[in-house]
């Protein structure tokens, strides 16, 4: 690991850490916000009420605000992958890049086509057709969503590939596998629901302001109806779907699982953490003597087994058994992985070295290994550990304990996104129940609630991510390739100027488009009319 | 369907639909011309917002189209993705940051409380047009003149030069590419506001300076073309996959494949009928010739780069190291599967094509600019 320049590698990741969430600040308004305005629009067409036509176009203009500046990160993403993982691109290029392709072709092109329709066809196309290019914005939005979503799914629980020893990378065999994975299924209908209920939040944050004010109330309470109805429906979705990936993770990246309840070591009955403060011990590099360490909890008990397995006496592992090994539950220690990893590594280092050397037969024998799906399973599995071997036992020792991701984050964001996709239930059930009893204009301490729960609902989106993508480090493919081998050759300096050029136009663009989208609310829609 | 195919098959196939997507690319790049002359079109501030929001019901047709090129050359040749972006860093950079500037400009120009000011996206828009054109053209030239890189035997790929790309930028030949796409884009530009724009006096003008931009994008072609035609190329052993240097290569490919040489005399007679219908008639179709033609002209010359043993992306520090549309390629499985997922594409030609006659049905006029009940950037 000594060639390792971890400089680049955290400047890599830090710059792809920034795009993907000034990124994802923008995205989930867009993937709900355009359902909730097909819905708005469907209305319209239906009743004639030219109400719902300024309805419809206040939320288009707040919409299309929110957009562009989506599309303006999502393209950095996908050459970043180029650009600073350059290594990751040729590893998993064969089965990665289908997806970011298809999305292009399918998704990209009828959302930004059928968007220009939207916007500029009120007068040119008949309002049947503008109806069906409001809906087919909607779709084109969240397929974009699905096929990233499948590709991100795939690095966490890569299937439907095979390694090839002569290109030196992973190639895909089975498209269905990789599209319709569990984790794809459950990533994406977690993901695009979260984006459905924090665009119902917005809407309904927005149009609580209204009517606090006591300015649209109509269009406000309308639009909350709307969106209150989406937000509940969204929830329920999301909590469930929220409930069957953790179910999952805990067989696939059990590290991850286990960082995102600070679980150090393992057992059966464990409780769930509602609320916890972590103590000092867990950002320590974990040993086998690092204790639990909680300055204060309130736990459920048994609930974490239970919702894992239905069962409260099944094992969960924890991070200590997961780094050192626990024979009685049969969970391998992480030397043995990064053994086994290394001998993968060197096989196909002496597969090249004996091909060079024109060694046919010897080429032949180690080619065999890569055929042979019992030293794939038992051995070539644990190929990405191999990169954290040493023949030095104390650095090895050290090694082993960069296999853990960085506990706190994962466990206060995952703390963070359920607490409040709990609370954003609630408050959409609150708001109907409200409207129904025709007494939201008088609930002012709703209202206020809900103007104030908009910055909650980002915080709980991007926390969402916090946990997937810190919590699954220190892989870029689980347990194929880390991190650190996945960055491009280039000196820190350029990345790091990258990075700081992306921080302040960011700063800038994200200022810009927050000033813009308060004015245009401020004005409301009588504004423009666009 | 396309299981039976050969991966021989599959990779010309794949890079044909990328010479394809580059050619509607270049097309597209009419929105970046065009918004590199707003400031020296318009007189008055109504004819700046009539020149903008005629460009900016088409922009993200261009943006998607960059993505999906992108996209595209990941999924069906990924070591040229890995090498090229990896390696010729600040080149992409510098091409990622001209688009993230546009993306956002059109939207926040006109809107009130924008921060920078409208004058500050105005400039955002002329620089995407400039900085896109110029290091889009000046990458594609690599594509014939080569870069410092080489790649391992695992396959990873290591660029040879300090400057990480810029180095690329000095290159005469590059520049040349790079300026004529620029001169392109705003010739197209132009013909594309002579049909889009009901003004008189805006398309007097714009074919005036049709004269500055298409003349100086003639000589720049000819004088890539003719560079082109007599350097020589890097060639690959139809058997050994050796790389060597092979005199008139490019010259050779376009005889060798006597459609190639077809779509390409046909784009540039395309363009160059585009061009005088734009300046020597009062038409307003010239940009329909001059798209279809640049469409042709950029596919011949992606397939004279790639095709015929040709090594599309070839290594000036090692020559084995040039990447071919074989061995940069995916595997067959994964070329089939996208290859399905290309039968798509007519599809979405047919939808564009549709919705775009429906917006352009009405050209823009200062009524339409002041109408309340229309997007207006």
């Amino acid at each position: 690991m000594e060639h390792i320049d971890f400089a680049l590698v955290n400047w890599s990741r830090a710059q792809f850490a920034l795009t993907a969430m000034v990124h994802w600040l923008f995205v989930p308004l867009t993937l709900g916000l355009a359902f909730i305005l097909a819905f708005m629009e469907t209305m319209y067409y239906k009743t004639r009420d030219p109400e719902w036509k300024t309805i419809t176009k206040f939320w288009m203009k707040l919409f299309g605000i929110n957009f562009a500046i989506g599309v303006a990160t999502g393209i950095i993403l996908e050459f970043e992958f180029g650009t600073n993982w350059s290594n990751y691109s040729w590893f998993v290029g064969d089965i990665f890049g289908a997806p970011l392709a298809i999305e292009g072709i399918m998704a990209f092109f009828l959302e930004s086509t059928f968007i220009a329709v939207m916007f500029f066809g009120w007068n040119k196309v008949s309002p049947r057709f503008h109806l069906i290019a409001t809906w087919l914005t909607a779709v084109g939005a969240n397929l974009s969503a699905l096929w990233i979503l499948v590709a991100n799914a795939w690095m966490q629980n890569p299937q439907g590939m095979r390694f090839n020893p002569d290109t030196a990378r992973n190639e895909m065999v089975n498209f269905w596998d990789v599209l319709l994975s569990e984790t794809a299924a459950n990533k994406f209908i977690h993901t695009t629901t979260s984006g459905f209920v924090l665009a119902s939040v917005f809407v309904i944050g927005i149009s609580a302001w209204f009517l606090l004010k006591k300015r649209h109330q109509l269009l406000a309470r309308r639009s909350m109806i709307v969106a209150g109805t989406f937000g509940v429906i969204a929830s329920v979705i999301l909590i469930g779907s929220g409930d069957t990936s953790s179910r999952e993770l805990s067989r696939i990246q059990p590290m991850k699982f286990a960082a995102m309840e600070a679980h150090l070591d393992g057992g059966s009955d464990v409780p769930l953490i509602a609320i916890g403060v972590l103590g000092p011990n867990t950002s320590q590099p974990i040993t086998p003597d690092t204790q639990e360490d909680m300055i204060f909890k309130i736990e459920v008990p048994a609930l974490l087994s239970l919702m894992t397995h239905g069962d409260r006496t099944t094992y969960i592992p924890g991070i200590k058994d997961l780094l050192y090994g626990n024979k009685a539950q049969g969970v391998m220690p992480a030397v043995e992985k990064i053994k086994l990893g290394y001998e993968a590594q060197q096989t196909l280092r002496a597969y090249k070295d004996a091909q060079q050397a024109g060694d046919t037969l010897q080429a032949l024998q180690l080619r065999s290994r890569f055929e042979d799906p019992a030293w794939m399973q038992s051995t070539f599995k644990y190929f990405g550990y191999g990169a954290y071997y040493d023949e030095n036992p104390e650095v090895l020792k050290q090694n082993i304990t960069r296999l853990v991701p960085n506990i706190s984050m994962t466990f206060y964001a995952f703390h963070i996104m359920v607490g409040l996709g709990f609370w954003f239930l609630m408050l959409f059930a609150l708001v109907l129940w409200f409207i129904y009893r025709q007494q939201i204009d008088r609930t002012r301490w709703l209202l206020w609630a809900a103007v104030w729960t908009i910055p909650l609902a980002y915080l709980a989106s991007e926390s969402g991510w916090v946990v997937a993508e810190v919590g699954r480090q220190p892989w870029v493919i689980q347990d194929l390739m880390s991190t650190m081998t996945a960055v491009s050759h280039i000196d820190t300096t350029s990345v790091m100027i990258t990075f700081w050029l992306f921080a302040i136009t960011f700063a800038a663009l994200v200022t810009a488009e927050i000033r813009i989208m308060l004015k245009q609310i401020k004005n409301g829609p009588n504004d423009g009319g666009h | 369907m396309f299981e039976t195919l050969s991966h021989l098959t599959l990779q010309q196939y794949w890079w044909f639909l990328i010479s394809l997507l580059g050619g509607l690319l270049v097309f597209l790049m009419f929105v970046q011309g065009g918004q590199t002359l707003f400031f020296t079109l318009s007189k008055t501030r109504d004819e700046r917002t009539m020149l903008i929001n005629a460009l900016g019901r088409k922009w993200e047709f261009t943006f998607t189209t960059l993505v999906t090129f992108g996209g595209a050359f990941f999924a069906s040749f990924p070591l040229f993705y890995s090498t090229s972006f990896g390696g010729a860093y600040w080149v992409w950079m510098i091409i990622l940051f001209a688009f993230v500037v546009q993306a956002v400009s059109y939207e926040f120009r006109s809107r009130p409380n924008n921060l920078l000011g409208g004058r500050t996206y105005e400039v955002f828009l002329f620089i995407n047009g400039l900085i896109g054109t110029l290091f889009i053209g000046t990458a594609v030239a690599t594509f014939f003149t080569g870069s410092p890189f080489i790649v391992t035997d695992m396959n990873h790929s290591k660029w040879q030069a300090a400057t990480h790309g810029l180095e690329l930028a000095l290159n005469v030949h590059n520049l040349t590419l790079g300026l004529t796409v620029f001169f392109l884009a705003r010739t197209l530009g132009l013909l594309y506001f002579i049909n889009s724009i009901d003004s008189h006096e805006l398309i007097d003008r714009c074919r005036r300076h049709l004269w500055y931009n298409a003349v100086p994008f003639v000589v720049l072609f000819l004088t890539f073309v003719t560079w082109l035609m007599l350097r020589e190329g890097f060639a690959v052993h139809p058997t050994t996959k050796e790389v060597t240097m092979e005199a008139f290569k490019y010259f050779n490919n376009l005889l060798a494949m006597p459609v190639v040489l077809v779509v390409f005399l046909g784009g540039v007679l395309a363009v160059l009928y585009g061009i005088g219908t734009g300046l020597l008639s009062r038409k307003t179709s010239g940009i329909w010739y001059a798209g279809v033609g640049t469409v042709l002209t950029v596919v011949a010359l992606f397939l004279i780069a790639g095709l015929n043993h040709t090594s599309f992306y070839p290594s000036t520090v090692d020559l084995q190291s040039s990447l071919t549309i074989e061995n940069a390629s995916s595997s067959h499985f994964t070329l089939t599967a996208m290859s399905y997922v290309s039968l798509f594409i007519p599809v979405v030609l047919g939808y564009i094509w549709i919705t775009w006659r429906s917006i352009n049905r009405n050209k823009i006029d200062s009524k339409e600019i002041h109408s309340d009940d229309v997007h207006v950037y």
